[in-house]
C-alpha cells in the first residue's frame, strides 16, 4: 500500500534580510515516520520547521499538511519550540503552560474548561510531570521544562509533531523518557519531525533522516542514507560514523 | 493630619475626591498593563511612548484650539502609537538594536513636542497655558470630565483584558508558539501595545511625560515579587497602582505646595523597595535568611551523619562517645552540639554524646540518601 504523505514541501526558499537560509527545498514526509533533521549550525533546520508551521514567511514555495494548506489543517499539527526560546521566569505553573496547548483548538476568546484541564493533566502524567503541575516553571530543571513543552504538544492531540531540539540540555533519564514517548507516538501512527544534533544517536532513535545545509542534501530511511557520503556532503568534513543496523 | 481627618476631608472636598478617584483609576490601569509591559521586556518602551505622546498632545491642541480631555487624549494616543510603530520599524528594517531605536524615537518625538510647545507659547492665546503641565504632570488640573474619560477608557481596557486574557498570556509567554496555533499575533501584538499606550497616556496629565514609565513599571515590578501567577500579579499590580495614586494624592494634599505626580511615583517606588526586600520567596531578606538557615542545617547534618557512622559501628547505638572524635570536622562547635540536643537528636553532657532514637533514625535516613545518589 502506498503510504500517505503527511507533509509536503515544494520549492521552499526562505531568507532573513539578504542571505538565503533555505534554498529551494523539496521534501516529502511519509505518514508514521520518526524523522531527524540534521545539519550544521546555520543550516536552516529550525527555519525549515518554522516555515512549515507558518511562523516565518517564505520567499517562495508551498507547504501542504495532508494535502491542504497549514491554515486549513493547523489542528493536525503540534509544535515543540526550543526550550531556550521563552523566558522561564514567566509567572505561571507547569499545568498552565500545558493548557496553552489547547488554546489553538479553543480559538479566540473562549476559555479552557474542565475538558481541557483533564487532557492537560493526562499529558503531564504521560511525561511523568504530574506531581510538578503546580510548580512555578522557573523552579523546574531543564529536563523537566522540556517535558512540560512536550506535554503541551501532546495535549494538542495532533497527527504531525514538529520538535526543535527536544534533547538539548537534558539529562540521560529525560532523554530516554522523551525518546520513548516519541517512539510510542510513531507506533500509534503519528508523524514526527525532529531537529536533532547528536549524530551518534540518529540510527538508534530515528527511522528517517533528512540532511540539510541550506539546500536539502538527502532524505530517506536511516538504514539507506545515513552514511559517510551524505554526512560529508552535509558537514563538509569526513565523519566516521558506524551504522549498527 | 491623621488618617481619619483625611477621610473627613475627602468626604467634603469635592476637588480632592475627584483627583483621588482619577489617580486611583490611573494606578489600576497602569498596574494592569504595566504587568504585561514588564513581562514582555518592554519596560523602556513605556518611557519612549510617554515621551512620544507629547507632540500629539500639542498638535491636537493646535488643530482644534480645545483643551478638551478627549481631544488631547486622542492626539497623545495617536502619536504614542506612532512612536511605537517607528521603534518596531527601525528594529526590523535596520541593523539597529531596540535600545538605539527607543533612544532615537524618545528624543526625536520629545524634542519635537518641546519645539511645538514653545511655539504655541509665543502665540497670544491664553488657553495654551497649562499644556506644559503634561511635562511633569499636575494632578490638581484633573477635572470631572477627565475622570469620566479615565473611567470609560479604563473600563474598555479591562474589558479587552478579560476577553483576550488567554491570548495575551500565551502571546507574552511564547509568541511563535501562539502563531503556530493559528492566532494572528500581529493583531494581538498591536492590540496589547495599543492598550499599553492608552494606559500611559491616561497617566500623563497626572504624572507627566518624564515620570510616567515609573508609574507603569513600579506596580508591576513590585507585584511580581509576591506571586508566581500571572492573574494574581495583574490584580496585585492594579491594587499597588491604586494605592500609590491614593496615597500620593493624600500626602500631597496634606503638605502644601507639593506636586502630586512625583509623590505618587515615589510611593510606587517605595512599594517596589518594600517588595524587593520583604516578599517571601523572591524577596532579598527571606532569601538571605533561607540561605543562612540552609547552611546551618547542612553543618548540623554533616555532624549528624558522622555521628551515625560512629554510633552504628558500635553494637549499641546509644553508647556514649567522646566529643573529641568530632573536633576534626569542619563546622563543629559546642554550640552546634547544644543545638542538636535542643532538636532532640542527641543527648550531650560535657565530654560525651550519644544519639537519641530520633537522632539515629534521622542520621540513618540521611546516610542512606547520601549513599544512594
Amino acid at each position: 500500500m502506498e503510504k500517505k504523505i503527511a507533509v509536503r514541501v515544494d520549492d521552499l526558499t526562505v531568507a532573513y534580510k539578504y542571505k538565503p537560509v533555505l534554498w529551494d527545498i523539496d521534501l516529502e514526509v511519509p505518514e508514521g515516520i520518526l524523522m531527524a533533521i540534521v545539519g550544521p549550525n546555520g543550516a536552516g533546520k529550525s527555519t525549515l520547521i518554522k516555515a512549515i508551521l507558518n511562523i516565518v514567511k517564505p520567499v517562495a514555495g508551498n507547504i501542504a499538511i495532508y494535502g491542504k494548506s497549514y491554515r486549513k489543517n493547523r489542528s493536525m499539527v503540534a509544535y515543540v519550540p526550543q526550550k531556550g526560546s521563552v523566558d522561564w521566569d514567566f509567572p505561571t505553573t507547569g499545568l498552565d503552560v500545558v493548557m496553552m496547548g489547547t488554546y489553538g483548538n479553543l480559538g479566540w476568546v473562549k476559555r479552557p474548561g474542565y475538558k481541557e484541564k483533564k487532557a492537560s493533566l493526562e499529558a503531564l502524567d504521560k511525561v511523568g510531570m504530574l506531581e510538578y503541575r503546580n510548580r512555578q516553571i522557573s523552579q523546574l530543571s531543564g529536563g523537566q521544562q522540556q517535558r512540560i513543552f512536550l506535554a503541551r504538544a501532546l495535549v494538542q492531540n495532533a497527527l504531525v509533531y514538529f520538535m526543535d531540539e527536544p534533547f538539548q540540555g537534558v539529562d540521560a533519564t529525560t532523554e530516554i523518557a522523551i525518546i520513548n514517548i516519541l517512539k510510542e507516538l510513531r507506533r500509534s501512527g503519528k508523524t514526527l519531525v525532529v531537529v536533532h544534533h547528536d549524530l551518534q544517536t540518529v540510527p538508534e532513535y530515528f527511522d528517517w533522516v533528512t540532511f540539510l545545509n541550506v539546500k536539502k542534501v538527502a532524505t530517506g530511511p536511516v538504514k539507506d542514507i545515513f552514511n559517510d557520503d551524505n554526512l560529508t556532503k552535509t558537514y563538509g568534513i569526513n565523519y566516521k560514523v558506524s551504522i549498527q543496523n | 493630619m491623621g488618617v481619619q481627618d483625611y477621610f473627613e476631608l475627602l468626604r467634603h472636598d469635592y476637588t480632592l475626591r475627584t483627583i483621588s478617584l482619577g489617580t486611583a483609576m490611573m494606578g489600576i490601569v497602569c498596574g494592569m498593563l504595566g504587568s504585561f509591559a514588564v513581562l514582555r521586556k518592554q519596560s523602556l518602551l513605556g518611557d519612549a511612548i510617554s515621551h512620544a505622546a507629547l507632540p500629539g498632545i500639542v498638535i491636537a491642541f493646535m488643530l482644534t484650539g480645545l483643551k478638551d480631555p478627549l481631544v488631547l487624549f486622542t492626539g497623545a494616543v495617536v502619536s504614542g502609537f506612532a512612536g511605537s510603530l517607528f521603534i518596531s520599524g527601525i528594529t526590523s528594517r535596520t541593523h539597529l538594536k531596540s535600545d538605539t531605536a527607543l533612544g532615537i524615537v524618545l528624543s526625536v518625538f520629545f524634542g519635537f513636542g518641546m519645539l511645538l510647545l514653545t511655539l504655541i507659547q509665543k502665540k497670544p492665546n491664553a488657553n495654551q497655558a497649562g499644556l506644559d503641565s503634561f511635562l511633569f504632570g499636575q494632578a490638581a488640573t484633573l477635572m470631572v470630565k477627565d475622570v469620566y474619560l479615565m473611567g470609560i477608557v479604563g473600563s474598555v481596557t479591562l474589558l479587552f483584558m478579560l476577553l483576550f486574557w488567554k491570548e495575551f498570556k500565551i502571546l507574552t509567554f511564547d509568541a511563535q508558539y501562539t502563531k503556530s496555533q493559528g492566532f494572528n499575533i500581529k493583531l494581538l501584538d498591536s492590540l496589547l501595545t495599543s492598550l499599553i499606550v492608552v494606559a500611559i497616556v491616561l497617566g500623563l496629565q497626572t504624572v507627566g511625560v518624564v515620570l510616567m514609565s515609573a508609574m507603569l513599571l513600579s506596580p508591576a515590578a513590585a507585584a511580581r515579587q509576591w506571586t508566581n501567577r500571572l492573574e494574581v500579579m495583574v490584580v496585585l499590580a492594579s491594587l499597588f497602582g491604586a494605592f500609590a495614586g491614593l496615597a500620593g494624592t493624600a500626602v500631597s494634599a496634606s503638605i502644601a505646595r507639593i506636586s502630586t505626580g512625583p509623590v505618587i511615583v515615589l510611593v510606587a517606588v517605595f512599594i517596589v523597595l518594600v517588595s524587593f526586600i520583604f516578599a517571601p520567596n523572591r524577596g532579598l531578606l527571606f532569601r538571605t535568611i533561607r540561605q543562612w538557615r540552609n547552611r546551618k542545617n547542612l553543618r548540623i547534618n554533616k555532624i549528624l551523619v558522622l555521628m551515625f557512622e560512629t554510633a552504628s559501628a558500635h553494637p549499641d547505638f546509644s553508647h556514649p562517645h567522646s566529643v573529641n572524635i568530632l573536633t576534626n570536622i569542619q563546622g563543629f562547635s559546642k554550640k552546634r552540639l547544644r543545638e542538636m540536643e535542643s532538636k532532640g537528636l542527641i543527648t550531650y553532657d560535657k565530654n560525651t554524646w550519644k544519639l537519641t532514637p530520633a537522632g539515629f533514625e534521622t542520621g540513618n535516613k540521611m546516610y542512606k540518601d547520601l549513599n544512594t545518589n
